[in-house]
């Protein structure tokens, strides 16, 4: 280790500051959302009190958030499992290897770093040129998948990359199948990953603006309407609105950290007997 | 070329294809086609009220001679390097510490995972959570008018270009601490143990021996930072407050107009732009070895 100086102070300073101006912001409005109802964007607070959760779902003054939420949250769920059923599939292809292979591995890094304005006006483009209509759960879903999945294949990569291959060899060996081997082998060796990788498309998805902008049809989705709120509504609606959507991520990622944590025990067990 | 090849090697040979054919359609239709799209509309023309298929080069002669155009590249560009400078000496500032001076694997976990998880969290309601602090009578403004450093509310603090690159740093600096940490990760102790037995100083290891082993972490980190800002129009809409342009929100003023053969040779010079200066990080890096 390296020995401590003024270097190793001065560094444990930033990351403090810098854990701050990270959750700092988000706490704050998660405190001014509590304001009472002659309270503004801005401290100090009026009052506490529920008033701006309550006027969220009254739908006549600030747009339908209920529908759009509901959009977004079925869309992540659809995302999440279509990622998956993409991405390990083709983790395991680009780990054997094939013709072709390179092409496909640049397409996914293309994916992930063309702006995301470009490939959702593509893909409005496509569909409004086509007659096809646009929509979340096609075009949407689409333009989704082009941003979870690079991710989801790079996490796969890097997993299959430290398997290692004398557990199938084993099972391959003693009569196993090439699915057997799969799913009884590898699958349950991955699973943490899997669940990793169910989390990150769940949540890029249900968080996803610049790829929907232009692709996602007539319905917005909630970061959608979060967007078209923001040049018109100045109460601190947006803050409810904001703490509620910001608690729903956090519950998603608890519970994945549980799974993945669960998981890595069960495996850890059976590795020591 | 094997005739009578047995049932089963055929199908462990097309194996790998079945298994990449989602995520080779996936690509096609919605990467591939779509941006051959954005090429393919940038020469049509169009008047007022439609898009006209055609071959005219009318797009981009008009907006390589229009000013406008050129001052937003260069406006988008600058932002870029701001962020790319600031996001690059803090990611690694924090990657270093947990990295190097964090002792217990578990803290260390800890850490990195309180650095990347607002990642996934809305980018939206993150900006939005800026206004309490930036406003007029912003928390800041307050502040330094209670202690009597300033007499008025100090006006660049939101809805300006400092707004937009503060909100870039607080976004995006996650993208160059996860890289980072990551190469910093494989850095083997030794070469670490080795520097301190020679003699060298805690400052002159962070930038004389670890610094160098980066480069890669630098190259990933840039490439992500590149790609959100100068894409960019969200941030910009909302902490710019209509003062600011970048080549993004161009484009998506040009679409609100249904002017979308300029919009699509916007998109192209952007897409030139952006995918050169990836194609020059990247070359020589093997992301695969990275992950």
């Amino acid at each position: 280790m390296i020995p401590r100086s003024p270097l190793s102070l001065f560094l444990k300073v930033l990351m403090g500051l810098f854990l701050l101006f990270l959750y700092g912001p988000t706490l704050t409005i998660m405190i001014l959302s509590f304001q009472g109802p002659q309270g503004g964007l801005t401290f100090p607070l009026k009052d506490v009190s529920l008033h701006w959760f309550s006027s969220l779902f009254q739908e006549q003054r600030v747009g339908d958030i209920g529908s759009s939420f509901r959009r977004s949250l079925t869309l992540a769920v659809l995302v999440m499992f279509v990622n998956v059923l993409i991405v390990v599939p083709a983790g395991l292809a680009l780990r054997r290897g094939f013709r072709g292979s390179r092409v496909i591995f640049t397409l996914t890094i293309a994916s992930l770093v063309v702006p995301s304005i470009l490939v959702s006006m593509g893909i409005g483009l496509l569909f409004s040129q086509t007659g096809v209509e646009a929509n979340w759960y096609t075009s949407g879903l689409g333009a989704h998948l082009t941003w979870t999945v690079p991710f989801g294949v790079l996490i796969m990569i890097g997993v299959f990359a430290r398997l290692n291959p004398t557990y199938e060899e084993a099972a391959r060996d003693a009569g196993a199948s090439r699915w057997q081997s799969f799913r009884f082998v590898v699958l349950p060796i991955i699973l943490p990953n899997i669940v990793g990788v169910l989390l990150f498309g769940f949540s890029l998805s249900y968080d996803e603006m610049p790829r929907t902008v232009l692709a996602g049809g007539a319905h917005n989705t909630l970061p959608l309407e979060i967007f078209a709120m923001t040049s018109n509504v100045t109460t601190p609606v947006l803050y409810a609105l904001g703490t509620i959507t910001t608690l729903v991520s956090f519950v998603v990622i608890s519970l994945t950290l549980l799974f993945i944590t669960l998981a890595r025990r069960r495996t850890g067990a059976v590795k020591k007997a | 070329m094997q005739p009578q090849a047995p049932k089963r090697p055929l199908f462990e040979r097309l194996l790998p294809y079945m298994q990449i054919a989602p995520l080779a359609l996936l690509l096609c239709f919605f990467l591939l086609i779509p941006l051959v799209m954005i090429v393919t509309v940038s020469f049509w023309n169009y008047n007022g009220f439609q898009v006209v298929p055609d071959i005219v080069l009318f797009n981009y002669t008009e907006m390589l001679g229009s000013a406008t155009i050129w001052r937003t590249l260069f406006s988008t560009i600058l932002f870029t390097l701001t962020t790319l400078a600031v996001t690059a000496a803090l990611g690694f500032a924090i990657a270093y510490h947990i990295a190097f001076y964090v002792r217990t694997p578990l803290m260390r976990t800890v850490l990195f995972m309180a650095c990347t998880i607002p990642f996934l969290t809305s980018n939206i309601i993150r900006m939005i959570s800026w206004v309490p602090f930036l406003g007029r009578q912003g928390l800041i403004n307050s502040m330094l008018m209670d202690i009597g450093l300033i007499d008025q509310p100090l006006d660049f603090l939101l809805y300006s270009r400092f707004a937009i690159c503060l909100v870039y740093v607080y976004l995006f600096t996650l993208f160059m601490v996860t890289p980072l940490y990551n190469a910093m990760s494989r850095i083997d102790r030794s070469v670490i143990e080795a520097a301190i037995d020679a003699g060298a100083t805690p400052v002159q290891i962070m930038f004389w021996v670890v610094l160098p082993l980066c480069k890669t972490g630098f190259a990933i980190g840039a490439v992500f930072v590149i790609t959100v800002v100068m894409g960019d129009f969200v941030t910009v809409r909302i902490m710019g407050g209509g003062h600011s342009a970048t080549t993004g929100y161009l484009i998506l003023n040009q679409i609100s107009l249904l002017q979308y053969p300029a919009a699509c040779a916007n998109a192209v010079m952007l897409l030139v732009v952006v995918m050169s200066a990836i194609g020059g990080l990247l070359r020589g890096v093997d992301i695969r070895k990275a992950l």
